[in-house]
């Protein structure tokens, strides 16, 4: 992030905000009441590759990408601009609740996703140079290539450094906005690149 | 939105000039996952090992080189560095593990195993860094 660098300081005339501030907040960076939900969720993806199953392999990689794609599009598209029209306060308190939940949904989708993804085109025999689709395909690991850059270069680090700050004693309201900003924008970038992404694959879906 | 913030104490080294460690992890990761483009674009054929050699080389050296980086910087709160890296290494050492096993039950061998194992390593080194220093940059020492 070559924005983080620069100074957060408020500007001096900035007015408080009752609350803006108040901390520290005690919750879990990383659900704990999740995991189990997520571990359920990657056996049963292992369990879809180590067996081949059809159904399963394009089940969890329809509904993984097709969450992945909605949250990402969610974010960037409706909830940024709402945030950005809240009280910090209240932006505040949304990312406390939001991002936990983010670091436990985000990677999972992702794995679902892709980890599914290139099992079935193992299986359906798309990865060979001689497929029809195989093009198409190449196609589409650039784009999540990009699109797994921007999430782990960017996003990421944002979403745990925000958690981080909010468990500070004090913490600093315009670092929090400017990190939100980071995650919502990426977000948002993440969804629109996944639209070129089922534009791909609804092409690999209509030649294979 | 600033005129909004609250002005807070913000004399933590994030807010400082820092060695550009995040935008060299970064970096190191494009090189990766072009190494894994590259691979991935090729298989099940033989793969060119010549490109991905250069690739996981530098982000290999990139990663080496934000260690160094990261070393030098004082003062910096390394308890939460290591408290954010350790568990993000334990995550994507089951990652890399994952897609360890994948190769080899995929009937990957020889040097294009060693070569996608080592670009496993870095990736598995690379991620953690970066995320604890995203952190632990905004926290007083």
């Amino acid at each position: 992030m070559a924005t983080v660098a620069e100074p957060l300081e408020a500007p001096p005339s900035a007015a408080p905000r009752a609350g803006a501030t108040a901390g520290p907040r005690d919750f879990q960076i990383v659900p704990r009441a999740g995991i189990p939900i997520v571990a359920v969720v990657i056996v049963g993806m292992i369990v879809a590759i180590a067996t081949n199953s059809l159904w399963a392999l394009d089940f969890y990689h329809v509904a993984g990408g097709a969450l992945w794609t909605a949250v990402d599009l969610f974010l960037g598209l409706v909830l940024g601009p709402i945030m950005g029209s809240m009280p910090v306060a209240a932006r505040v308190e949304l990312t406390t609740r939001l991002m936990p939940k983010m670091v436990l949904l985000m990677p999972t989708l992702v794995t679902m996703t892709l980890g599914a993804g290139f099992q079935l085109a193992r299986h359906l025999g798309n990865l060979s140079a001689g497929a029809p689709a195989h093009d198409w395909l190449v196609a589409s690991y650039i784009v999540v290539g990009v699109i797994a850059t921007i999430a782990l270069g960017l996003l990421e680090p944002a979403n745990i450094a925000v958690l981080f700050e909010l468990r500070k004693p004090r913490p600093n309201p315009a670092r929090i906005q400017r990190l939100m900003k980071v995650f919502i924008y990426t977000a948002g970038i993440t969804g629109l690149m996944q639209v070129a992404t089922l534009v791909i694959m609804t092409k690999v879906a209509s030649i294979g | 939105m600033a005129s909004e913030t609250a002005p807070t104490p913000s004399a933590v080294p994030g807010d400082g000039p820092l060695p550009p460690i995040q935008q060299i992890a970064v970096a190191s990761l494009v090189l990766i996952i072009a190494g894994g483009i590259y691979t991935a674009a090729h298989l099940p054929r033989h793969v060119p090992q010549g490109p991905t050699i250069v690739l996981l080389s530098l982000a290999a050296a990139l990663v080496v080189a934000n260690a160094v980086l990261l070393s030098r910087i004082k003062p910096f709160n390394w308890r939460i560095f290591r408290q954010v890296a350790g568990w993000v290494a334990l995550a994507y050492v089951v990652v890399a593990g994952m897609l360890e096993y994948v190769f080899v039950y995929d009937h990957t061998s020889g040097t294009q195993l060693v070569i996608l194992t080592l670009m496993l390593v870095v990736f598995a080194c690379n991620i953690p860094m970066l995320l604890g220093f995203s952190v632990a940059r905004f926290q007083e020492p």
